[in-house]
């Protein structure tokens, strides 16, 4: 029943999304909550208060830049996209944030309510995590957006090359939000082994930013890290679809790119739906 | 000493909207809209009393506590207690008052119970004799001996009510504030905590002032009654002579044998279960005697008992009459 | 203060209980500053200096921050926390007892795990202080000390603001972060790289400068008035307008509840 579940599967997204929007007007809060998120707010910058902290950053490259203009592994118009970019949609990138209602159910042991359902359990949250991502990053992007496009040269964020480009940049975010939620999917389903959520997820969630070029984008990186880590799942991640819009990547090198991060979806897919069907498996024997 | 004059309290609540659109609205722009809490409100409590505090929900109950307490200054107004103004004052007068509230715990989650108290001590002062003392006396009353080792985490709810008592009076505070201490215990619990209650009041001479919801806990417990609603003290007297006064019903409760008896009128059926029914009547307008002959001649009565009104229902007719 | 330590003991003994969550929760902390630590160092592989700060100086002024904000956050969780203490009546119970409110405040919640990131700041001045090129005499590890020291304190004093404003309303606090945690990231590198206005920004209106960058001038020897060795003390000024500040928040909260 593909199309059935498929059917299903988009109803819930146009649900969670519009939901959650309707939720964050109500409460107008940023929806991280939760002390855990605090440790983490602060590293990547607050989306409260647009365009601060991605200034702040840019300046700093910036200061770089004028030392040594020749050792900038990219343009610097195009550092300055990226981390607009990146900024505007934290949400659909950034590891770190966290549904606390999944880890809730599974460190409760309500799983046994989710599972009477007749969803597919992997499915169901995969939308539920994908559709709060994307309903955070529509409604935070336009902000930071606009004051991107209104700040002085040279920190403006400037449009991609061409349309084709954008096209690119749009369907390769696509795919680094599968990316990043087929990921999170795993840290989600090993709390039924670990049970103890916040030290290990914020290890798993600050390495595998570090290494998707939050901290530092890959190219700054050295050899051979950068090409190491442009390999792994989590160069898939923001890395592609912010070098593709920035300019960065283009031609054949955006679309070897692009194949890769779809490679790291099945991968880790497969990967997660054997691990959940194994974990569940062994809750329906122990009783929860 | 307590007392209370021509107290007020207004609160500014920004109103919540519902539904999409009238949230960006009040996004934008806040609207507000006046919470009158206190309406002119005056009683005073002498030393050693124990008054229980009723109404519903949102009647100004905990406003007119925690202005007692010194968390909130009222509008206009004079409270004095033991002499002083609470709010002006809190560190000497916080010091000599406990407060119990029902669903807040003060004590540490993940340390035992004595750690808790040994804080508590130090927090408050208290001279070891003293704590020594106090502690070995509640100890005692409130059987928590097995339950000083523990951690608050692993104990029941009527344990740790227990706990938080005896916490709120190690120092021996002349005033004690309890807020629905009874909410969510099992019958041995409450029990447990209204004998203990009364004891303090009877032996040590506490003032007790009990806010709560369970009519039983008044009936046990307390000799006056302020009944609070929309902010104003609607009646101020004991118990039995908020019983006389609001009503004469009489209740009654028959148990037979076969047929239920039919009622007749000037009867008020509140329930029947196999065997058993419960009905209030109004003695003036059908005397209980005339009342037992009908249902005698009705079925084969097996048991009669005739009490006034309960707590609970006097309570009810109290809101119902002032549309509270 | 004495009851100060015992609360201290309490709130150690209580987290200690959870061991393993303890340690990993370090281990996280620690993680967060190392990504933070070896972006800088990737950076200046390519790079071997930013306006004429080279890897060293920027080190220390990285480690200084950390420590600072990591002491501030250990004793000073409860400002942090503000938020919730309010909102679930917490606040409330510490006003019915007989001590200063602002004390109960502080010593209602300690994080040790902060410490984490204390522990790693000092590995890193294990490694900055020699190679810096700075020469230490009593004069210079003063200094040093008042940074640290007094650069606590105002991030204390920052919490403490943003506790005062949780009286007012719950909604909107999140721009504080930007100094807090943003004064700590961007922190790592001296303030004057990002332009002069913000400078000015951060000298005189939240005084994060005074004890991160104009002490640092006098570390490297590019100033040479001792005045600059007592910036940081300046910046303690900032205590009186936040304490004011919270108590102003309080009898705000006194008068109109929650």
């Amino acid at each position: 029943m593909p199309s059935c579940t498929g059917s299903i599967i988009y109803e819930k997204i146009l649900c969670t999304v519009s939901h959650t929007l309707y939720k964050q007007f109500t409460v107008s809060r940023c929806g991280i909550g939760g002390i855990g998120n605090a440790v983490c707010v602060g590293v990547y910058g607050n989306i409260g208060f647009f365009g601060v902290l991605p200034h702040k950053s840019i300046s700093a490259f910036s200061a770089f830049y004028r030392t040594n203009p020749a050792a900038f592994p990219m343009e610097f118009s195009q550092t300055v996209s990226y981390i607009w970019m990146q900024q505007a949609f934290l949400a659909l990138f950034m590891m770190w944030f966290w549904e606390h209602d999944i880890a809730a159910l599974i460190m409760e042991g309500s799983i046994a309510y989710e599972m009477v359902r007749p969803l597919d359990l992997y499915n169901r949250w995969f939308c539920q995590i994908a559709a709060n991502r994307l309903a955070r990053a529509v409604l935070r992007c336009s902000p930071i957006l606009i004051v991107a496009f209104l700040v002085p040269e040279p920190y403006r964020m400037t449009l991609p090359p061409n349309a084709a480009h954008l096209l690119l940049f749009i369907f390769s975010s696509f795919l680094a939000l599968c990316v990043v939620v087929a990921f999170s999917m795993l840290m989600y389903i090993s709390l039924f082994y670990t049970l103890s959520p916040m030290g290990m997820r914020i290890i798993a969630a600050v390495i595998s930013d570090f290494l998707a070029g939050a901290t530092v984008p890959l190219p700054f990186f050295p050899e051979p890290f950068r090409t190491i880590a442009e390999l792994l799942p989590f160069g898939a991640m923001q890395n592609m679809p912010l070098r593709i819009y920035s300019g960065n990547i283009a031609g054949t090198d955006a679309l070897a790119g692009i194949a890769l991060q779809i490679f790291w979806i099945i991968v880790l897919l497969f990967i997660g739906r054997l691990m959940m069907s194994r974990t569940l498996k062994k809750v329906i024997v122990q009783g929860g | 000493m307590i007392t209370l004059s021509n107290i007020n309290k207004t609160f500014r609540v920004a109103k919540r909207q519902a539904g999409f659109g009238r949230a960006v609205k009040a996004f934008i722009s806040r609207e507000y809209e006046l919470v009158h809490a206190l309406n002119d409100v005056s009683f005073s409590i002498n030393d050693g009393e124990m008054v229980g505090y009723i109404g519903p929900n949102g009647a100004g109950k905990s406003t007119t506590i925690k202005i007692m307490c010194g968390i909130l200054t009222p509008d206009s107004g004079v409270c004095k207690i033991n002499g002083r103004i609470p709010w002006r004052e809190r560190i000497d007068h916080v010091r000599e008052i406990g407060v119990v509230f029902g669903q807040r715990s003060q004590l540490w989650w993940d340390v035992p119970i004595i750690d808790s108290f040994e804080l508590i001590c130090d927090i408050y002062k208290i001279d070891k004799k003293t704590y020594k003392n106090n502690l070995d006396e509640l100890t005692v009353l409130l059987d928590l001996e097995e339950l000083l080792k523990t951690p608050a985490r692993s104990l029941s709810l009527g344990q740790r009510m227990r706990c938080e008592i005896a916490a709120s009076l190690l120092h021996s505070p002349k005033i004690l504030f309890l807020d629905e201490p009874t909410i969510g215990l099992d019958a041995v619990s409450k029990i447990a905590v209204r004998q203990f209650i009364k004891k303090l009041n009877c032996e040590h001479g506490t003032t007790v002032i009990l806010t709560t919801h369970d009519m039983h806990d008044i009936e046990a417990l307390t000799e006056r009654i302020l009944l609070i609603g929309k902010g104003r003290i609607l009646l101020d007297g004991s118990l039995d002579e908020l019983k006389k006064h609001s009503s004469r019903r009489k209740t009654l409760v028959v148990e037979y044998t076969g047929t239920e008896p039919e009622i007749s009128e000037g009867m008020t059926l509140i329930e029947k279960k196999n065997g058993r029914i419960i009905i209030t009547l109004d003695p003036e307008i059908l005397p209980v005697s005339d009342a037992i002959t009908h249902l005698a001649a009705r079925a084969e009565l097996t048991d009669v008992s005739v009490s006034g009104i309960t707590a609970e229902e006097m309570v009810a007719e109290l809101y119902r009459e002032y549309h509270i | 203060m004495q009851l100060y330590i015992k609360f201290f003991a309490m709130h150690l003994k209580s987290q200690m209980q959870y061991k393993l969550s303890f340690f990993l929760t370090i281990l996280g902390q620690f993680f967060m500053s190392f990504t933070a630590l070896l972006g800088l160092y990737f950076m200046f592989l390519r790079f071997n200096a930013v306006e004429d700060y080279t890897f060293e100086h920027v080190l220390l002024c990285f480690a200084v921050l950390l420590m600072a904000f990591s002491i501030a956050e250990t004793f000073g969780r409860g400002f942090d926390l503000f938020p919730q203490m309010l909102g679930n009546g917490e606040f409330d119970r510490a006003l019915v007892r007989p001590r200063n409110i602002v004390f109960q405040v502080l010593a209602s919640k300690m994080d040790f795990t902060r410490l984490g990131r204390l522990i790693q700041a000092i590995l890193v001045f294990c490694y900055a202080i020699p190679n810096s090129g700075v020469i230490w005499t009593w004069d210079k590890v003063l200094t040093l000390l008042f940074m640290i020291g007094c650069g606590s304190l105002i991030f204390f004093a920052l919490f403490i603001v943003y506790a005062g404003f949780t009286f007012f309303t719950v909604e909107g606090l999140e721009f504080m972060n930007i100094f807090t945690d943003g004064g700590r990231e961007f922190g790592r590198y001296p303030f004057s790289i990002y332009g002069k206005n913000i400078l000015m920004f951060l000298t005189f209106v939240i005084p994060l400068a005074l004890f991160q960058y104009y002490p640092l001038l006098y570390l490297l020897d590019r100033e040479k008035s001792m005045f600059y060795m007592f910036t940081p003390i300046i910046g303690l000024l900032f205590i009186i307008p936040s304490y004011t500040f919270f108590r102003i928040g309080l009898r705000r909260y006194k008068s109109t509840g929650s």
